[in-house]
């Protein structure tokens, strides 16, 4: 028997889940906001500014961890490129928020500061209606969307796998940084996009502001979660991850491989491109190092860390790594390096499903086994 | 004070074996009027006489005076009569001669023209080299005379380029067209830049002259092209043998054994910092043989990077074998680690590891063609290296059971091959290879923490590209990145060049996704 749309969506979560992510929300867009703005900052309930911009920074790492994970958890493709993606979306947005700065910039003109600077004397054609909000928001998504397309087309379809795809997607990314730091690519060049003011008018450092990127961030966040569930438990997820386990078998029973993981490649940097839209206006800033093949890769320990495989995982990861990162360089900064590395070494030869896969073990060997 | 008297004496012997000069033209030199001064100076140019020189320079530093209307030469507390040379008593209050800007100009140009009649043949190279960038049309009777006088062909050829250069203002179209004639056959763009006013009819009457000067700039302009050409085509080599170095040892790792090591290029660091440790050992303990510090470090390099290479291999990488985006992960681990232990031994900042002497300057195979000899060491060190390897996986019983374990390890282990002992070794002498490497960057780039990173895209690049498991491959690969890099930033820049290569790259695995040396044969999974 056919069920709607909405039931199956509604069916690919247990009750458990619906409950924790409805007391996610929760937390996230009623109980943050008003210790933020009503309890005063002496008392010890109060939530910092500070803490609301990390953990918006955390859920914008944690979106891009589950657009990872589709597709290297349930594709068996481990993309070292996703921060090309993340960027992507990033400067399209920033745009928009350059444009926003109108003329307030040190100096006093209609163009971005750096375009001054570089005595340029209109916007170049791709700038044209990146003042418009609705716009810019299309171009994150279909920017990422397009060079995905482009890019995963023609490596599928000449089945490059494995190893030889994460190189070159290792690549890429590195080629877009290059390109991205040069001035004349029109993307503000080493310093990128910074000192923005506002979005639609209202001040971006107001409290209000912070809390409603926050909560879209977070609305975002859950939204993914529960797309990513019913795109892995439908049948679309179920050959994907077929393919993953043997490509030629899912391809000798009649399915074209190509079309699956181009599609979840796609839908993956489309988020990628989303989370990196709304990390900007966050913390303030973008450029191009955040295309760096090293951000890219930290983003596959994200999900090694959590537990690949898994939609929970992927957000565990990014949480305790990107918590771990704010606490070291803090406190022990000439140590981070050692603990991502030792990360990297551990995770990989001890606990080959993450944290959640630990979990698992722990509760099995305990509990009677069935 | 018998020293001082020695001194005198001997002084005194050289100088009264010159002719005296003529006290006149000497007194002219300290005329009020600079123009005076001027043709004083061209005249005891043109009689080329040595003692003219004396005076000249005397001049240029500072050390002509006038005192009672005689023109002396104050060096210290000793005086000299300026004509004669011979010593006099130090004069009371002495004026100094006034030397601006333009004299000072003409007193260069008259000392350079001068020694061109020195003694020694280094010193005539020098100045006739020195002319041979600012030429005034004065010159020419001068310069006549010396070339005739003129017994070495070096600095004949020179003087021949001035000679016809100083021509080029000549009032006589043919004196004219004969230098742009022995013009034509230069190949530096400074002529270049002398002939092409002769090329404008408004600055050029003479048709005959002009015809000639357009086809001298042709002829110059199609050398220039050459040696620039020659140039990029060097330059792509030695980038090729870069790239040759960095690669060869991850040709082991990752194109024989299979090993994804993305720490490849922080053990192109631990090489690197090698060459630092030695040079800074041969600084405290061996001064004197500072210079041959290099070799020295080939071992020590060698063997650290090995040493760092089999702690890998016996700590994580046996663990990961057949798993490689597992490997990939865990060896990007081990490069954090290594570049922060970098940072904590020896500083975040770039430490300095200077070329030994016998590497700094160059052979200069055109005028404008400079092959620089660090680079020249680097390509034969890369041969050095690629055929090192060669040897030892094809002419070795290391190398045989390093082939034998990676095309059949069940039965290269059957016939008693120790494969493990064999994987790590191998994973040694590939981390030994670019350790190698490491030390070759070290003479030409930063040494630092972050070097590694730089080449690890590269790398990978090169062997990719080459094919896995192909020595060959990476040397074709790496020598032909190199050239098409450099050729493209000859019209394009680096950057885009850059990405040019990387997208050049990105397609040609499309088309090849097994390399240009594939092996021969059908592959399932």
């Amino acid at each position: 028997m056919e069920k709607s749309f909405t039931l199956r969506v509604l069916k690919s979560l247990n009750r458990k889940s619906w409950l924790a992510l409805g007391l996610f929300l929760a937390v996230t867009l009623v109980v943050v906001p008003v210790l933020h703005l009503l309890v005063p900052p002496e008392n010890a309930f109060h939530v910092s500014a500070y803490a609301i911009t990390l953990f918006g920074k955390i859920m914008c790492y944690a979106i891009v961890a589950i657009a990872m994970d589709l597709i290297w958890g349930y594709g068996g493709i481990l993309s070292l490129g996703h921060g090309l993606f993340f960027a992507l979306g990033g400067y399209a947005f920033g745009m928009y928020l350059m444009r926003q700065i109108g003329r307030d910039g040190s100096y006093q003109s209609d163009l971005p500061d750096f375009m001054v600077f570089l005595d340029w004397k209109k916007l170049p054609w791709y700038w044209s209606g990146s003042d418009s909000l609705w716009w810019v928001a299309f171009l994150v998504i279909v920017v990422p969307a397009i060079v995905a397309f482009i890019f995963g087309y023609f490596a599928f379809r000449s089945r490059i796998k494995g190893v030889y795809f994460s190189i070159i997607t290792q690549a890429l990314t590195y080629a877009a940084m290059l390109l991205f730091f040069r001035n004349e690519t029109g993307f503000g060049g080493n310093n990128g996009f910074t000192d923005f003011k506002r979005i639609l008018g209202y001040s971006i450092t107001s409290p209000d502001m912070r809390l409603v990127l926050f909560g879209l961030t977070a609305l975002m966040l859950a939204a993914t979660l529960v797309f990513a569930r019913w795109l892995v438990t439908s049948k679309f997820g179920r050959v994907l991850t077929a393919i993953r386990d043997a490509e030629s078998r899912v391809m000798f029973i009649g399915y074209n491989p190509l079309w699956y993981k181009l599609f979840a490649w796609v839908i993956s940097a489309i988020l990628c491109g989303i989370a990196g839209a709304l990390y900007v206006p966050q913390v303030g800033i973008i450029n191009p190092s955040e295309m760096s093949p090293a951000n890219s890769i930290e983003i596959a320990i994200w999900v090694a860390v959590g537990g690949r495989g898994t939609l929970i995982g992927p957000v565990i990861g990014a949480s305790v790594v990107n918590l771990a990162k704010s606490w070291f360089t803090v406190s022990f900064p000439e140590y981070w390096l050692f603990f991502l590395g030792l990360l990297f070494i551990l995770v990989t030869l001890l606990l080959p499903h993450g944290l959640v896969g630990l979990w698992k073990t722990l509760r099995q060997s305990r509990g009677p086994r069935t | 004070m018998t020293k001082l008297f020695t001194l005198f004496l001997l002084c005194t012997c050289c100088l009264s074996a010159h002719a005296a000069l003529d006290p006149g033209q000497v007194l002219q030199l300290a005329n009020e009027d600079s123009s005076v001064k001027v043709a004083a100076i061209q005249k005891m140019t043109e009689a080329a006489d040595p003692d003219a020189a004396r005076v000249l320079k005397a001049m240029a530093d500072g050390q002509l005076f006038l005192s009672a209307n005689k023109v002396v030469v104050i060096d210290g507390d000793k005086a000299f009569d300026a004509s004669t040379g011979e010593p006099i008593k130090m004069p009371g209050n002495p004026d100094s001669i006034t030397v601006n800007n333009r004299i000072r100009g003409e007193l260069a140009n008259a000392l350079a023209a001068l020694s061109l009649f020195d003694k020694d043949v280094g010193v005539r190279l020098a100045s006739a080299q020195e002319l041979q960038t600012r030429v005034s049309p004065d010159l020419v009777p001068v310069l006549a005379r010396a070339l005739a006088k003129e017994t070495d062909n070096a600095v004949k050829a020179l003087l021949k380029m001035a000679h016809a250069q100083a021509n080029l203002g000549n009032a006589d179209p043919a004196a004219r067209l004969a230098a742009v004639r022995v013009l034509s056959g230069s190949s530096s763009p400074n002529i270049r830049s002398a002939l092409l006013p002769l090329t404008d009819k408004a600055k050029e009457p003479d048709n005959k002259v002009r015809y000639g000067a357009i086809s001298a700039v042709k002829a110059i302009d199609g050398r220039l092209e050459l040696t620039e050409n020659l140039a990029r085509v060097f330059s792509g080599l030695s980038l090729g043998s870069i790239l040759l170095l960095a690669a060869l040892g991850l040709a082991i790792t990752y194109g024989v054994m299979g090993v994804i090591n993305m720490a490849h290029g922080e053990l192109l660091m631990v090489g690197a910092y090698s060459a630092y440790a030695v040079q800074s050992i041969f600084r405290n303990y061996f001064p004197n043989a500072i210079d041959w510090y290099l070799p020295a470090a080939i071992p020590v390099a060698f063997f650290a990077a090995a040493l760092v290479g089999v702690v890998m291999e016996r700590t994580v990488i046996r663990w990961l074998y057949g798993r490689a985006l597992e490997t990939l992960l865990a060896t990007w681990g081990l490069s954090l680690v290594l570049i922060q232990a970098a940072r904590i031994v020896f500083g975040a900042q770039n430490v300095e590891v200077s070329n030994p002497s016998w590497m700094s300057g160059g052979i200069e195979l055109m005028p404008n063609l400079l092959l620089p000899w660090n680079r020249l060491v680097i390509i034969g060190f890369a041969l050095f290296v690629l055929l090192l390897v060669w040897v030892l996986m094809n002419k070795t019983r290391l190398g045989m059971f390093v082939r034998a374990v990676t095309q059949n390890r069940a039965m290269a282990g059957c016939v008693g091959v120790p494969t493990s002992r064999i994987d790590t070794m191998a994973f040694g002498l590939g981390a030994g290879i670019a350790g190698l490497g490491g030390l070759a960057l070290s003479q030409i780039s930063n040494v630092g923490p972050d070097m590694g990173q730089g080449y690890i895209v590269d790398s990978f690049m090169v062997v990719v590209v080459g094919g896995v498991g192909q020595l060959a491959g990476a040397v074709w690969a790496a020598l032909g990145l190199g050239i098409f890099t450099k050729l493209l930033e000859g019209w394009a820049g680096a950057v885009i060049a850059k990405i040019a290569v990387l997208v050049f790259i990105i397609v040609f695995i499309q088309k090849r996704p097994q390399g240009i040396f594939a092996l021969k044969g059908r592959v399932i999974e």
